[in-house]
């Protein structure tokens, strides 16, 4: 019986995201939302885990209030439970504060056995939520897993999608693992686990249930503030050419040489 | 148009719509190019629950009813009604013992279906009976504990593929269609086989066959109900099932038309995008309008029919007759707004017209849909005098 946690995100759909003035980071309200992409891949990863070893799969969230969406949204996928962490303290949490709030929390759970998450979040991109929350949790974290499987008890086998092929570690439970979309097919949510999902009451739990001083969470338990957030500058303009490898490489060699003597 | 669903039909709608937009569109042309039988998207669906939409939940069904399933089916025809029909065809083979089967029958059966492990299929056409389904000629013949069956059923939608079958056959040849009974047969069954794949003009994605019973000798607790009421069994499986056939109509229009439409807003011509011109408009609207009309009566009447009236074979033959004609019609108009593109297989639209066909053919031509509309109506005129 494996104890599975997963942990989401829950992101906006949109690509036209708004910024906060204060906080610099993303403003979530009166947006669309969804569960972040790759966090499906860690639940579905969960899941199958469960269906094949015996387990329970819970799901957490760290967000405002109406990131019990995404909660339940996950819950219509057969996760058995969720757990909100939600607290105006919470706020304005850089990588490091989400990371710490998520670990006491799975302390409050009474542990895990195995943690996935998805690689990265779509909105931040940052991939650090994950390896933090291992550090702070000191277990073993495995990225990037496009294959789980179980050598032994106690021990998982993950093999790791690397940009030039893969490599395999084996790990001793408890421990993390971030998946990539290879991993698997993530499920059809199931109308009876969304029914049941409707009317599932979700504990919300916030800085005095985890225990935390105000200081270590949100905002002020930041190591890092987001200054500015911008659209990466537009790549220079770009041309194809086609035709003949010895005309091209001809035509490529005398623009170089126009370019530099414009260079100077 | 609100059709005043309630939260938990509309959480059914948005599940399948989700299956037929995600799992089912992008690999639709595939399975029609390649007669692909969609193995994948019904287990999709079983762990969506949906394969047990109508069946009670003491057998690990949802319980639902007519117009429940009627949502499931107009948004999965959305996407396929190749895949739609495989899927439909599945609880044709399960009304029967929805409505006559022993506590022990449905036990055997119905868990299965409602999990999606099995495939139902319902077994009533012959060579020489279509719609003539009492010139029917298989035979049942009681021997001891077991009834032995021969014969040959034709055209049968997930032959090969399901694991029942309920095969209407004659107990008693001497009485005609009122010795005709029901009876479930298992693949694994002696004597049953199947034939070729049938080659289709559409709905490819489904496999049809032709199923052989020679001397299949099944145990005698195997007859629905009783001897004799096979016909009667016929007839209220197919009721039941024909505001579904009507569904799938109107999915099927439901995405021509927004095929169409979108095209029509890219499409440019004479300078303008051609939802511009007034003669696209209007076919455009005739094809709405008939939709939304077609679509208004499959609800009222799986409205009506989960109320549970004694009879109620002429709204549901109503319930097939106009939404399948105005598929035809529509699909056919999806293509001329089209124009040249909607002739081309890369586009989706001639697929639909080719799928349409069936549905003014099969669970009973849409003349036999007039013929027992026409009856019901001599009926109601001569008690009227």
């Amino acid at each position: 019986m494996l104890k599975i946690v997963v942990c989401i995100k829950q992101v906006p759909e949109t690509q036209d995201v708004r910024l906060d003035p204060v906080t610099h980071t993303l403003k979530r309200e009166g947006i669309k939302s969804i569960i972040n992409p790759f966090d499906l891949y860690a639940l579905e990863e969960g899941l199958r885990v469960k269906d094949a070893k015996g387990g329970t799969v819970t799901v957490i969230t760290m967000g405002p209030p109406q990131a019990e969406e995404a909660l339940r949204e996950a819950l219509g996928f057969g996760a058995d439970g969720a757990v909100l962490l939600s607290d105006r303290a919470f706020a304005g949490a850089d990588t490091w504060a989400t990371a710490l709030t998520l670990a006491k929390a799975i302390e409050k759970l009474g542990g895990a056995d195995l943690i996935f998450t998805g690689k990265q979040a779509i909105d931040g991109d940052t991939a650090q939520v994950g390896p933090m929350l291992a550090a702070i949790m000191n277990i073993p974290f495995a990225s990037w897993a496009r294959k789980v499987s179980f050598p032994a008890a106690g021990k998982v086998e993950v093999e790791r999608l690397l940009d030039h092929g893969y490599d395999a570690v084996e790990v001793e439970l408890p421990a993390l693992i971030s998946v990539v979309k290879e991993i698997n097919e993530p499920r059809v949510p199931s109308f009876k686990a969304k029914l049941r999902a409707k009317k599932e009451a979700i504990p919300v739990w916030g800085l005095g249930d985890l225990g935390l001083p105000a200081e270590a969470v949100g905002l002020a338990g930041s190591f890092t503030q987001v200054v500015k957030v911008f659209p990466p500058p537009a790549r220079g303009q770009s041309e194809t050419w086609e035709g003949a490898a010895p005309d091209l490489a001809a035509r490529l060699w005398q623009r170089l040489q126009e370019r530099s003597k414009a260079a100077g | 148009m609100d059709y005043l669903l309630t939260e938990e039909q509309r959480m059914l709608q948005d599940l399948a719509r989700e299956i037929a937009q995600e799992r089912i569109k992008p690999i639709r042309a595939q399975l029609d190019e390649e007669e692909i039988f969609p193995t994948e998207i019904i287990k999709d669906l079983a762990q969506a629950d949906l394969c047990g939409t109508i069946i009670p939940e003491e057998y690990g069904g949802l319980g639902l009813g007519t117009l429940e399933n009627c949502l499931v089916l107009e948004a999965l025809a959305m996407g396929c009604v190749g895949v739609a029909t495989t899927y439909a065809a599945s609880f044709l083979g399960a009304y029967p013992l929805l409505m006559y089967g022993t506590e022990a029958q449905k036990s055997r059966y119905l868990p299965a279906i409602a999990k999606g492990e099995a495939l139902a299929a319902f077994a009533l056409t012959e060579p020489q009976a279509g719609s003539d389904a009492g010139a029917i000629a298989a035979t049942a013949v009681k021997d001891g504990d077991f009834y032995v069956l021969n014969g040959n059923k034709q055209w049968i939608t997930n032959a090969g593929e399901a694991e029942f079958y309920t095969v209407i056959a004659l107990t008693d040849k001497s009485k005609g269609v009122r010795g005709a009974s029901a009876l479930m047969v298992e693949k694994s069954d002696p004597g049953i086989s199947f034939g070729k794949k049938e080659q289709k003009m559409g709905i490819r994605a489904s496999v049809t066959r032709e199923v052989v019973l020679e001397d299949c000798r099944i145990p005698k607790e195997r007859l629905l109900g009783k001897e004799g009421l096979g016909f009667i069994i016929t007839m209220k499986t197919l009721d039941l099932a024909r505001p579904g056939a009507g569904s799938l109509a109107v999915g099927l229009a439901q995405e021509a038309l927004d095929e169409a439409a979108a095209f029509a807003k890219e499409r440019q011509q004479f300078g303008a995008p051609i939802f511009s011109f007034q003669a696209v408009q209007h076919l455009l609207a005739d094809m709405a309008t008939k939709i939304e009309a077609a679509r208004a009566l499959v609800y009222a009447v799986a409205r009506y029919i989960d109320t549970k009236p004694k009879d109620y074979s002429k709204v549901a033959a109503m319930a097939k007759l106009f939404p399948t004609d105005m598929a035809m019609g529509v699909t056919v108009d999806a293509v001329q707004v089209m124009g040249g593109h909607g002739y081309m297989r890369e586009y989706p639209v001639e697929k639909m017209m080719r799928d349409a066909k069936i549905l003014q053919i099969y669970e009973g031509t849409n003349q036999i849909m007039r013929n027992i509309i026409g009856l019901a109506l001599n009926k109601e005129y001569s008690k009227k005098k």
